[in-house]
C-alpha cells in the first residue's frame, strides 16, 4: 500500500463531516475571556448540580442521624430497643481520641487489613484464573463446577470449627475463612462474564491470526474483566463479613476481636468505635477496587 | 504492506460443490446445498438472497469459521481449513474490541503476527490517515458513530494484507447516506489494494452498484439461482443508479429475489394470494416508480 489517499475526500459529501464531528469537542467554553469569575461558577454549578444535590443530602442525613443519635441517647429512650447502656456520639468520639493514640488500637486494625490483604489476594489470584479456565475448558468446568456448587452455600462462619481443625495456627484459619467468603463470589461472577463473551469477537480475532492463547488473552479476559470486578467488589464485602466473624469467634487481635472484647470489658463506647471501624474500613477497601477497576478498564463508560 | 502491486495473481477463491447442514435436536437441517461458485483474483463479488437463505452460511465457510459437510473450499488452490489472518471478515455488527482503542484494534493482526511496537504503530497510523481516522485513532469504539466503527473495522481486516476480504452485510446497520458513503469508500480501497472481495447483501442496490458480477441465491436451503456480470464501467458514479442499465439489471435480480422470498415466506400462501401479492409487489416497485 502507497502513502497515496485511499478515500477521495472531495468525493465525501458532507454527512461524513457529521459522521466524524466529535461530541465531547463540541462545548464552546474557550473563545470566550470575557467571562466573569462569577460567571464561570455557576457554570460550573449548573453542570455539577446534580452532584451537589447529592453531596448536600448526603451530608444532611448523615448529621441527622448523629443527632438522633444522640438525642437517643441522652434521653435513654426505650422504646421497644433500649437505648440505656448505648454510648453517645460524643463518648465513642472521646474513645476514638483515646485509641488513635493508643498502639493496641492500631494494632487490631493492622491486622484485620492484613488478614483481608492475604485472604483476598489468594481469593482473586485462586478465582480468577480458575473462572477463566473453567469458562474456555468445558472438561475443566464439568469437572470443578459441581465441588464448587456444593461448598458454595456453606457460609464462610460455618467454616470455623473446621479451619480451626485444618490449620495449625489460629491466623491461618482466620486468613483461610477470609479466604472462602471472598473466593465464591469472585469465580462466580469471573464465570459468569465468561459465559458472555461475544463469540463474533473471537471470530474477529482468529481471523486477524490470533491462536488460542493471543485469543484467550486478548478477548477472552479483556471481555470477562467488567464481571471479574464485580466479582472482587462483591468479595470485599463478604470477605469483610467473614473476617468479623471469625475474629469475633476464634480471634485474637483483630478489629472483630476488639469490638467482641468491648462487650466483654463492658466498655461500651469500644463497641460503637469498633464497629464504625469495621464501616470505614470496609467501605475503603471497596473504594480500592473499585478505583483499580476503573484504571484497568479506560475504556468503560463512567 | 508493498505485496499490493504485485497482488492480481492471488486471492482466487474455489468453492466447489458445496453443501452444509447444520446438526439439531431435529436432525440435519441442510442451510445450503449444491453450491458452486468463485472470485477470480482481484474481483468483487456479490452474493444475494432472502434472508435466511445461507449467505452469513457461506461466508463463514470460506473464512474457515465452518466445515462443509460436503465438497471443498480453497483459495489459491489451497484448502481451508480454519481462519487466518489471509482472509479477513469484516462482520454486520462491527465487532471491534471495545477494550482497545481504534488504533490498537487496527494494530491487532500485526500484532498476532510478531511485529515489533513502534513498527506496528506507524502501520497503523498509516491505515487510519488513509480512511481518514487519524483524528480517531486514541478514541475507544463506544463513542464512534456506526459508519466509522465500521471504516476501523475495514481498516482492520485490510491491515494485515489478506488475499481476500470477506463482508457480511457490513452496512445493514447503517443509515442510507452513511452506507452511500461506506459503498464508495469500499470501492476505493478495493481498487488500490486489488483485492479479491466476496460481499454477502440483502440490498440489491448496493450488490449492482459495487460488484463485477453477483450470484443470486435461492430461499433455503440455500443454492446458486443465477450468476450475474454487471457489466458497469468503472469508477462508478452515484448517478449511475438512475442509467436504464443499472435499472434493467436491477429488475432482474429484483424479480429473482422476490421468487425467492415468496418460496421463503412458506408454502401457505395460497395461489391466489401470491398473485395479489406479486402484483401488489410489481405496482409498488421502485424501478417503475424511478
Ligand atoms: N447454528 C445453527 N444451527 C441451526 N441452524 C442454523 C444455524 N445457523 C443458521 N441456521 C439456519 O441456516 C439457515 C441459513 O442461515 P444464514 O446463513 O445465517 O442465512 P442468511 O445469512 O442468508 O440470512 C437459516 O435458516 C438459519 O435458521
Ligand atoms: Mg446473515
Amino acid at each position: 500500500m502507497t502513502s497515496s489517499a485511499l478515500l477521495r475526500r472531495e468525493a465525501e459529501p458532507a454527512a461524513i463531516a457529521a459522521d466524524t464531528a466529535e461530541p465531547t469537542r463540541a462545548m464552546p467554553t474557550p473563545a470566550l475571556p470575557a467571562r466573569s469569575a462569577s460567571a464561570m461558577a455557576a457554570r460550573w454549578i449548573k453542570l455539577n448540580k446534580e452532584r451537589i444535590r447529592a453531596l448536600l443530602l448526603g451530608t444532611i442525613s448523615l448529621l441527622l442521624f448523629l443527632v438522633a443519635w444522640h438525642f437517643l441517647t441522652k434521653y435513654r429512650v426505650v422504646f421497644f430497643v433500649r437505648f440505656t447502656n448505648v454510648p453517645s456520639p460524643l463518648a465513642v468520639h472521646a474513645s476514638f481520641v483515646k485509641a488513635i493514640h493508643d498502639p493496641h488500637f492500631l494494632m487490631h486494625i493492622a491486622l484485620s487489613c492484613r488478614r483481608i490483604f492475604l485472604g483476598f489476594s489468594l481469593a482473586a489470584l485462586i478465582g480468577v484464573p480458575l473462572g477463566l479456565v473453567m469458562g474456555r475448558f468445558k472438561l475443566v468446568h464439568e469437572t470443578i463446577f459441581p465441588v464448587a456448587e456444593v461448598l458454595r452455600p456453606i457460609p464462610a462462619i460455618a467454616w470455623v470449627p473446621m479451619a480451626i481443625m485444618l490449620w495449625p495456627t489460629n491466623e491461618q484459619s482466620i486468613v483461610f475463612i477470609t479466604f472462602l467468603g471472598s473466593f465464591f463470589p469472585i469465580l462466580v461472577n469471573t464465570l459468569h462474564g465468561m459465559s458472555l463473551v461475544d463469540p463474533v469477537l473471537v471470530r474477529a480475532a482468529q481471523c486477524l491470526g490470533a491462536q488460542e492463547r493471543a485469543i484467550f488473552r486478548e478477548v477472552y479476559f479483556p471481555a470477562s474483566l467488567p464481571h471479574i470486578f464485580t466479582g472482587l467488589t462483591v468479595g470485599m464485602g463478604v470477605a469483610w463479613v467473614s473476617l468479623i466473624a471469625a475474629e469475633m469467634i476464634s480471634g485474637q487481635y483483630g478489629i472483630g476481636y476488639f469490638t467482641w472484647e468491648a462487650y466483654s470489658l463492658v466498655q461500651y463506647a469500644d463497641i460503637a468505635l469498633g464497629m464504625i471501624t469495621i464501616g470505614v474500613l470496609g467501605l475503603a477497601s471497596s473504594l480500592l477496587v473499585r478505583a483499580i477497576g476503573k484504571l484497568v478498564m479506560p475504556w468503560g463508560r463512567t | 504492506m508493498s505485496n499490493a502491486d504485485a497482488r492480481p495473481a492471488q486471492g482466487h477463491i474455489e468453492v466447489k460443490d458445496f453443501a452444509l447442514s447444520y446438526e439439531t435436536i431435529d436432525g440435519a437441517v441442510a442451510a445450503v446445498t449444491e453450491t458452486n461458485i468463485h472470485v477470480k483474483p482481484g474481483e468483487f463479488v456479490s452474493i444475494v438472497g432472502p434472508s435466511g437463505c445461507g449467505k452469513s452460511t457461506l461466508l463463514n465457510a470460506v473464512a474457515g469459521f465452518l466445515k462443509p459437510t460436503a465438497g471443498v473450499v480453497t483459495v489459491d488452490g489451497e484448502k481451508v481449513n480454519g481462519p487466518s489472518a489471509e482472509r479477513g471478515m469484516v462482520f454486520q455488527q462491527y465487532s471491534l474490541f471495545p477494550w482497545k482503542t481504534v488504533r490498537e484494534n487496527v494494530e491487532f493482526g500485526l500484532k498476532m503476527r510478531g511485529m515489533d511496537r513502534s513498527q506496528r504503530e506507524r502501520a497503523a497510523r498509516t491505515l487510519l490517515g488513509l480512511a481518514g481516522l487519524e483524528a480517531f485513532e486514541k478514541h475507544y469504539p463506544d463513542r464512534l458513530s456506526g459508519g466509522m466503527k465500521q471504516r476501523v473495522g475495514i481498516v482492520r481486516a485490510l491491515a494485515t494484507g489478506p488475499k481476500v476480504l470477506l463482508l457480511d452485510e457490513p452496512f445493514g446497520a447503517l443509515d442510507a447516506q452513511t452506507r452511500v458513503i461506506m459503498q464508495q469508500i469500499l470501492t476505493n480501497m478495493w481498487q488500490r489494494l486489488k483485492i479479491s472481495v466476496l460481499f454477502v447483501t440483502h440490498d440489491i442496490d448496493e450488490a449492482i452498484f459495487l460488484s463485477d458480477r453477483v450470484y443470486c441465491m435461492t430461499a433455503r436451503p440455500g443454492s446458486i439461482k443465477a450468476e450475474i456480470p454487471i457489466p458497469l464501467e468503472r469508477p462508478r458514479q452515484q448517478s449511475m443508479m438512475m442509467s436504464s442499465e443499472f435499472l434493467a439489471l436491477r429488475r432482474g435480480l429484483m424479480s429473482l429475489i422476490r421468487e425467492e422470498s415468496l418460496k421463503a415466506m412458506g408454502g401457505e400462501i395460497n395461489d391466489l394470494a401470491m398473485q395479489g401479492l406479486t402484483i401488489d409487489l410489481h405496482g409498488h416497485s421502485l424501478a417503475d416508480v424511478l
